[in-house]
């Protein structure tokens, strides 16, 4: 390794950990004064940038440039204001989850909103004045507009620290981090101080967006990639750590930039290349600090007690109604196939349903159970597809034989992730879900020699009895049924219980000597593997399968379904996923803006219907009764 | 006798569904300190809570010197000349003693600022040396002073105190009695709950005791311990 | 008393940043004991707990469950060894039925937790419904865990911390936020339960007519040492702890509404 090429990738990723340190530290300030953590915040970081590539070009002069970055991330931080004033204040008091999800669902919008305004293609801003050179170090020519970004990142983190400890602001923020109703109580007006972190957090956002500028296009993408990096920083630096957030930055890029300066290296004859290790790299550094530090380098052990006492009902075994519900729609499922004489797209949007029952079941488990809300559930169901689409095809198995293997490999992502996700907890757990996510699908998308990259793979049918319409769907129908009585068997035998016991006071389930890590990673691996399944069912019902199979926006999709369905009934996803893959295989095919039209759905969801339908069913059967 | 400091008539208040006060009437006339007792759970902390609007409450009428605050948020109620001191003290343990009281600190309702340090560090003299020390490293009896200064420092004309001797030693308890006391002599008006009987008989005039988010009783102090439980 | 200690605590030492939160704390208990640890705020109680529960690692120092080093290892395997605890702010499952509740903990202290086929119910609801009767709450044993009054609470936290027959069980203030009549009756019901089970009882307590009308013995830390170690009435008498802890009147016990 040649050390100059060390130093000149060093200094190009000291530039993009200041742009990465910008949203991190806006996400974690934000999540400090209002515990939320905002999923937008890659979208501003987005925002950020188109706003600034349109302004540098419009404004007149040398200072039109910098005017233009300026302007743009002040414009995203008025946003932040904006947005802080009209949703989150609706928001605060609702569980995290759907917190979570509300910003997911502004993340949406501001991407169809950007889709809008900008259009589909890429957007290359202009060369900043003054800094479009190159200075010359050990013989190597680096862009000085990367130095110069290298030196904005600590820069700013300077500007914060004082801003943190020598103001009063700063000194409010920090008590607000820790108890804003006891600041509230003190005379100083909270709902103004939130609208200002919130402003302060957007800001950065768009900040960093905007002085990628001279670096790199705008485009849609960036907004989810740069939310799964930001949280990878964030859990690796510990929630609510400025510094944290800044090291975590470097950490990783400089740990990308070795890699890539490295280039292919020989180990024991076999040729690696490093420069595509760079996303592992990026895990086994979050994995090596989650192990000796859960709560990231510089963050707090989280608050034992963080979630609020469990006010679910105790399940209880299907009574006559509930049974007879059940065996009429196992009998109305059974009758699809013979529909599709009268109605022959019956069976395709039937399939479609069965299995996202499948996988909002799976997900299900995780969330109302197991507690663990999940929001990177697509890389279990990508696995599942992948493995079932490459044993089928690469290795030429049998549809079951394929078919076990999807299983398998799901299950075998869902061990190795959840060892570390069941550490945690809550919006923590979250983004680590969401990060592993993200890096399944960056693996599955640049590894093309296996998976076909963005092509992704054709030509997957299953053989003999499947190879038809009704023999898939009623094979489908098996493995939903099984799965879900699978479910049902797990959570009323003592593994379910001691699972829910975790959930509502994980302390007291220790002393009474439950393994809870272990009892929520068996949870995470079966529910991994049942997610699995599904993703092994869609990649025989399509026939092909791409990197769109394990994206974001399907994991987002389970939780909308778990969440319409009503997370505290076992009947909830699969009302949900019923109602939800209607919804989508109707309405949202007939729009380019499906993405803003499902933010819309969820918002509505989270603030008029947040229990769900079944919620909404029970409430409506229960009506009158009092409760004990 | 002029207008009560603080009226409560027909107070209701909820913790998300439950509802926790019902119809909760009392008064604390200004120079006067008014004992809560109760058991734990019967709603004294909600009381207080409800009165600087931390928790959702209804009441037919919420008065501050003769003024409306049902429907204010707890920053405006606290800048009306209302002081907490929460359960559970809720120092900000981040921030150093001092920082702590110069984020609270604001003038009364009529501009002045009674309470400088000096003033300060001679009613909680345990307080004096502790100024740069973060509030995470002081000790239960060090937060529960801080906590009383930093309610004092806004300047109030109402001290809502919560449970200022749970949790703390007899000895801090002792202390802190002849702090409030002190209090008292200077005119302030205390509305206090507590279930240690001897700290209110020492403070208080007049007691109501909360059963199960309802009135139970009320009455002179020295009255209070016969109707005990 | 001839018999082993059920717990015996030696030397332990904890510091947090130059502090001592515990500087060389030894004592026992022996079964059918009900040891009262008391002291200020900041005196070392909740660390010492907390160590001889295993939710922190002592610096140094041992803690043997009758005899057995147990020192380091994880809450859920002390529990397993035979160590019951109710929390200060008394937490159950509260999304499971009372019954539930107990009979979760039943299986987890055999450590039949893994059972992923056959249904709970059933498996241990003999035991369950026993323990629920000795601690008052048959009645309820069907209704859900969330909405019970807070004494039912504290009392079903106990009926899932004795499940699995400790030798020892832990208290951390066990009548915090309870009336007098209701911890007077809670502290009466943990000392016939010990009794009944010869159980060894430590518990932390700011009531003081709880220590003084139940304990059979106290100890006082301070500043992370053992300063006194006696009967209630040694305790009442001796004038260090009146200096750093009782002060002037609560000695005589003094406290409630």
């Amino acid at each position: 390794m040649a050390l100059d090429a060390l130093a000149f990738q060093m200094i190009n990723g000291l530039a993009s950990a200041s742009g990465l340190f910008f949203v991190a530290a806006g996400l974690s300030i934000i999540f400090g004064v209002t515990r939320i953590v905002n999923m937008a915040h890659g979208a501003f970081y987005m925002l950020g940038l188109y706003l600034a590539v349109t302004l540098a070009d419009r404004l007149p002069g040398p200072l039109g440039y910098w005017g233009g970055l300026l302007l743009a991330a002040l414009a995203v931080g008025l946003l932040g204001a904006a947005v802080e004033v009209l949703l989150l204040r609706r928001i605060y008091h609702v569980p995290e989850l759907y917190q979570l999800v509300a910003t997911f669902a502004l993340a949406l919008i501001l991407n169809d909103a950007a889709l809008w305004l900008w259009g589909p293609e890429d957007l290359l801003g202009p060369r900043a004045p003054g800094l479009k050179g190159s200075v010359e170090l050990i013989g190597r020519r680096l862009p000085e507009y990367d130095v110069f970004l290298a030196f904005a990142g600590p820069a700013v983190l300077l500007a914060l620290h004082l801003l943190m400890k020598r103001t009063r602001f700063g000194r409010t923020v920090r008590a607000a981090t820790q108890d804003r109703e006891m600041v509230a109580a003190l005379g100083i007006n909270e709902a103004l101080l939130f609208t200002a972190v919130f402003a302060l957090g957007a800001f950065l956002a768009g900040l960093g967006g905007a002085l990628q500028t001279a670096r790199e296009p705008a485009n849609l993408n960036l907004d989810l990639a740069v939310l799964g990096d930001a949280f990878v920083v964030v859990v690796i630096g510990g929630m609510g750590s400025i510094p944290g957030a800044y090291l975590a930055a470097v950490l990783v890029a400089l740990v990308k930039a070795l890699c890539i300066a490295l280039g292919t290296v020989e180990i024991a004859g076999l040729a690696f290349n490093m420069s595509k290790l760079t996303l592992v790299a990026e895990f086994l550094v979050m994995a090596l600090v989650l192990v000796l530090r859960p709560q990231g380098l510089f963050g707090r052990p989280q608050a034992a007690a963080a979630r609020a006492a469990a006010s679910e009902a105790p399940l209880r075994p299907m009574g006559g109604t509930g049974r007879a519900l059940a065996l009429a729609a196992l009998a109305v499922a059974l009758a699809v196939p013979a529909l599709a004489t009268v109605w022959a797209y019956a069976p395709v949007l039937a399939l479609d349903m069965l299995i996202a029952v499948t996988f909002a079941a799976s997900l299900h488990l995780l969330m109302g159970p197991g507690g663990m809300a999940s929001f990177g559930h697509a890389a279990y169901f990508g696995l599942g597809a992948y493995g079932t689409a490459l044993a089928a095809t690469g290795l030429g198995l049998p549809t079951l034989p394929a078919f076990a293997v999807g299983i398998l490999a799901a299950g075998a992502g869902a061990l190795l992730f959840g060892w570390f996700c069941v550490r945690l907890e809550g919006v923590y757990l979250a983004m680590l879900t969401l990060a592993f996510a993200q890096i399944v699908w960056s693996v599955v998308f640049q590894w093309e020699e296996v998976t076909g990259g963005s092509n992704g793979l054709i030509g997957i049918w299953p053989d003999w009895p499947f190879d038809s319409r009704a023999g898939l769907y009623l094979a489908a129908l098996a493995v939903t049924v099984a799965g879900l009585y699978l479910i049902r068997r797990l959570i009323f035998a003592p593994f379910g219980h001691a699972l829910r016991a975790g959930r509502d006071a994980r302390m007291r389930a220790e002393a009474s000597g439950i393994d809870v890590a272990r009892i929520r990673w068996l949870a995470f691996t079966a529910s991994g593997m049942l997610a699995g399944a599904a993703g092994g069912l869609y990649a025989f019902a399509k026939g092909s399968i791409s990197p769109e199979t394990l994206a974001v926006g399907r994991s987002i999709d389970a939780l909308v379904m778990v969440l319409l369905g009503g997370l505290a009934s076992p009947a909830g996803p699969v009302l949900g996923a019923g109602a939800f893959t209607l919804l989508q295989d109707t309405v949202m095919r007939e729009t380019d803006y499906w993405r803003a039209l499902l933010g819309a759905l969820i918002l509505a969801l989270v603030l008029l219907f947040p229990g769900g339908i079944a919620g909404g069913l029970s409430r409506l059967f229960a009506g009158g009764r009092a409760d004990g | 006798m002029s207008a009560p400091l603080l009226e409560i008539d027909g107070l209701d208040a909820w913790y998300g569904p439950a509802q926790a006060l019902f119809g909760l009437s009392l008064t604390v006339a200004r120079g006067e300190a008014v004992a809560l007792i109760g058991r734990n759970g019967a709603g004294k902390s909600t009381s207080l809570k409800a009165v600087m609007g931390l928790v959702r409450r209804r009441a037919r009428r919420l008065a501050l010197d003769g003024a409306d605050i049902s429907a204010l948020t707890t920053h405006r109620i606290a800048r009306l000349g209302v002081g907490y001191v929460p359960e559970d003290r809720r120092i900000f343990t981040d921030l150093t003693m001092e920082e702590n009281i110069g984020l609270a600190r604001r003038p009364g309702r009529d501009g002045a600022d009674r309470w400088p340090l000096e003033r300060l560090f001679a009613l909680f003299p345990n307080l004096a040396d502790l100024r740069g020390r973060r509030g995470g490293a002081m000790s239960g009896g060090e937060q529960q002073m801080l906590a009383v200064a930093r309610a004092l420092v806004g300047n109030p004309e109402l001290l809502l105190l919560d449970e200022p001797s749970e949790g703390v030693a007899p000895i801090i308890v002792e202390q802190m009695t002849a702090a409030l006391r002190e209090l008292k002599a200077t005119g302030l008006s205390i509305l206090l709950s507590e279930q240690n009987v001897a700290l209110c008989e020492e403070l208080c005039d007049r007691a109501y005791r909360i059963d199960q988010g309802e009135l139970g009783w009320s009455g002179p102090m020295a009255a209070a311990r016969l109707t005990a439980d | 008393m001839t018999a082993p200690p059920v717990l015996s605590v030696g030397n332990l030492a904890k510091a947090y940043g130059g502090v001592h939160a515990l500087d060389g704390v030894s004592f026992d208990v022996h079964a059918g004991e009900l040891l009262a640890l008391i002291g200020p705020n900041g005196a070392g109680k909740s660390t010492c707990f907390n160590v001889v529960n295993g939710q922190i690692r002592p610096d140094a120092g041992t803690v043997r469950l009758e005899g057995r080093d147990i020192t380091g290892l994880p809450p859920r395997a002390i529990a397993r060894l035979g160590v019951g605890r109710t929390f200060q702010i008394a937490a159950v499952f509260g999304s499971l039925t009372v019954l539930a509740n107990v009979e979760t903990a039943l299986l987890a202290s055999r450590g039949a937790s893994f059972g992923l086929w056959r249904p709970q119910d059933g498996q241990a609801r003999g035991e369950a419904l026993d323990l629920l009767a000795q601690t008052g709450l048959a009645a309820l044993a069907d209704r859900p865990a969330t909405g019970l009054a807070y004494g039912d609470v504290k009392r079903l936290e106990l009926a899932i911390a004795i499940a699995g027959s400790p030798r020892l069980l832990l208290m951390d203030e066990p009548t915090a936020g309870m009336g007098t009549h209701e911890r007077l009756a809670l502290i009466g019901l943990v000392r016939r339960l010990a009794a009944a089970r010869s159980l060894a009882v430590l518990f932390t307590e700011h009531s003081m007519d709880v220590v003084f009308g139940h304990a059979t013995r106290v100890i006082v830390l301070a500043r992370g040492r053992v300063i006194a170690d006696g009967s209630v009435e040694e305790i009442r008498a001796d004038p260090q702890v009146r200096a750093v802890y009782l002060g002037r009147s609560a000695a005589t016990g003094e406290r409630g509404s």
